[in-house]
């Protein structure tokens, strides 16, 4: 878990994800400017930090209802603005980069930084940024795992030589600047069915996992294949960390979070998927076998460590602003998640020294 | 409430002629729906890619949309190869996998043989149950000798295409009221 800067014996590390969508206000028909909705997810990176939550990650989608298509760009204002919260990308559409280019932005941001950032690569969910950037959908699955693979082959080696079909090849090249301490992490950003979780463990590649809802046990089946399919490939799944991810809205009571949560889950839902979230499914989400975290920061709780137990994983990421939330439901979201939530999970997970 | 009747093939007349009737039908006893016939012959559709359909320019965006916001859809459709046209199945494959939830789905089949009575049943119900329709249960399948050129001349048919527009007015009531129920268990 060490080249991973993960310590396990801090307990599992909580953090905030965004895919910095851009949508409006349910409750008042507004929405903000782009500019106002970036210095607000830079400003929501830094009450993280102070909260004491361990990262804050920026997704890219390149399209309508969204903000974010230069997250490395906002990553790296957000490592200029912070000290010790680790930075992620949640996720870096790899299939419509060049894995070099990737490589060096994020190398950059961790010289920035002091050595916090970490590459979350996913092939992405929406199909914009494939028109727009110019990469054919027919090549969806197989860009994406060659550049993947180069992407790895790079973060692990000083010099790269590699031919594949969707790039110029590379002779001896040197990818430069190096991150601070050579190597950062890079995970693969895994969604839905186990394919994808098989395919992380067989790269023995670092796997974070999104669980938007619906039954958390539903999700145990990628995160054991993920885990038995490393070892079959000669990896020891213990050295590998798994994280998962879910939309997330706490308040004092389970009313007031229900409540203060669906009007934009719904308008959300009917902007990015063209279909509201259902009233009777929202109903059920606050029971703690639920993987959408809603709820009263006691059934918030509950929810995480029946997860841990399920999935054992050892990180957390929270999707709090999906929606057009206001920034006054943000900061008290973060403010009861640094209070009351984290010191209840870090106690409850935290691994004694040689537990590994 | 919003009800959009499909013709779903782009050649013939027969399914289009059925379905011309069963406007009429609407809005000679429910002046108060709004009623549109989208006839996929008019349109120039893709084939479906996977994105979302919104995501679609011009014709496919315009046919997916209203699709999704009416509360009923009428589909008309002629029998090929004993299944739906590829024309309809390529609409389903553009929408969401839940895209008919709380909408009423109601089916008039034409076919030139009187064997193709149950495809509807086999072929087009699984799909719309799949998609969480609520499905009118009785379709009106009309045959090829019910029609004189470009009239339906079989009085049962036309029987039965104002008791699928009533059906279908009445599931939307229905259906309506279901959701209002639903809502009122909860206060967010």
């Amino acid at each position: 878990m060490k080249q991973y800067r993960i310590d396990q014996t801090k307990g599992m590390e909580i953090g905030l994800y965004t895919l910095g969508d851009h949508i409006f206000n349910p409750l008042d028909g507004q929405r903000i400017s782009a500019e106002q909705r970036i210095k607000q997810i830079i400003e929501m990176a830094k009450l993280a930090e102070q909260a004491g939550l361990d990262i804050f990650s920026v997704g890219e989608s390149h399209q309508t209802f969204f903000t974010t298509q230069a997250h490395t760009v906002i990553l790296s204002a957000i490592a200029q603005a912070t000290k010790k919260i680790k930075l992620a990308s949640s996720s870096t559409v790899l299939s419509v980069h060049d894995p070099v280019r990737v490589y060096e932005d994020f190398a950059t941001i961790d010289l920035i930084s002091n050595g916090r950032v970490e590459i979350i690569a996913g092939r992405g969910s929406r199909v914009g940024a494939h028109q727009l950037l110019g990469v054919d959908l027919q090549d969806y699955e197989e860009i994406y795992e060659e550049k993947l693979e180069l992407l790895k082959m790079i973060n692990e080696q000083d010099t790269v030589t590699w031919e594949g079909k969707f790039r110029a090849p590379l002779d001896n090249a040197e990818i430069l600047p190096r991150p601070l301490n050579n190597t950062l992490p890079l995970w693969r950003a895994v969604g839905g069915p186990p394919a994808s979780a098989i395919k992380a463990g067989a790269m023995g590649i670092p796997m974070t996992l999104t669980t938007l809802g619906g039954p958390a046990i539903n999700f145990k089946e990628s995160v054991d294949l993920y885990r038995s399919v490393a070892h079959e490939y000669g990896f020891d799944p213990a050295t590998l960390p798994v994280a998962t991810t879910s939309l997330f809205y706490v308040a004092d009571t389970t009313q007031e979070a229900l409540q203060g949560m669906y009007p934009h889950i719904d308008i959300g839902f009917k902007a990015i998927r063209g279909m509201g979230y259902p009233k009777q499914q929202f109903a059920q989400a606050p029971d703690h076998r639920d993987s959408l975290m809603v709820g009263s920061k006691e059934q918030i709780i509950e929810k995480m460590l029946y997860q841990y137990e399920l999935f054992g994983m050892q990180r957390f990421l929270a999707q709090i602003d999906f929606g057009g939330v206001p920034f006054d439901k943000l900061m008290k979201n973060i403010e009861i998640i640094g209070n009351d939530i984290i010191p209840a999970i870090k106690k409850h997970t935290a691994q004694k020294e040689g537990d590994e | 409430m919003k009800i959009v009747v499909l013709s779903s093939s782009i050649v013939g007349t027969k399914t289009k002629i059925a379905l011309e009737k069963t406007v009429q039908f609407f809005e000679e006893k429910y002046a108060a729906y709004e009623v549109t016939l989208i006839d996929l012959a008019q349109y120039d559709l893709p084939f479906s890619d996977g994105r979302n359909y919104f995501e679609y320019e011009g014709d496919a965006k315009y046919v997916t949309e209203t699709i999704m916001a009416a509360d009923a859809l009428v589909i008309g459709m002629p029998v090929f190869q004993a299944s739906m046209p590829a024309t309809l199945k390529n609409i389903f494959d553009m929408l969401p996998v839940n895209a008919f939830l709380n909408k009423v789905v109601s089916i008039i089949v034409t076919a030139g043989s009187p064997k193709h009575y149950l495809i509807a049943e086999q072929q087009l119900k699984p799909i719309l149950a799949y998609m969480k329709a609520t499905i009118v249960p009785t379709y009106v399948f009309i045959e090829e000798k019910d029609f004189l050129r470009t009239d339906i001349v079989n009085d049962d048919i036309l029987f039965r295409l104002e008791r699928l527009v009533e059906d279908t007015v009445h599931h939307v009531e229905a259906t309506q009221f279901l959701i209002e129920k639903q809502d009122a268990m909860y206060d967010f």
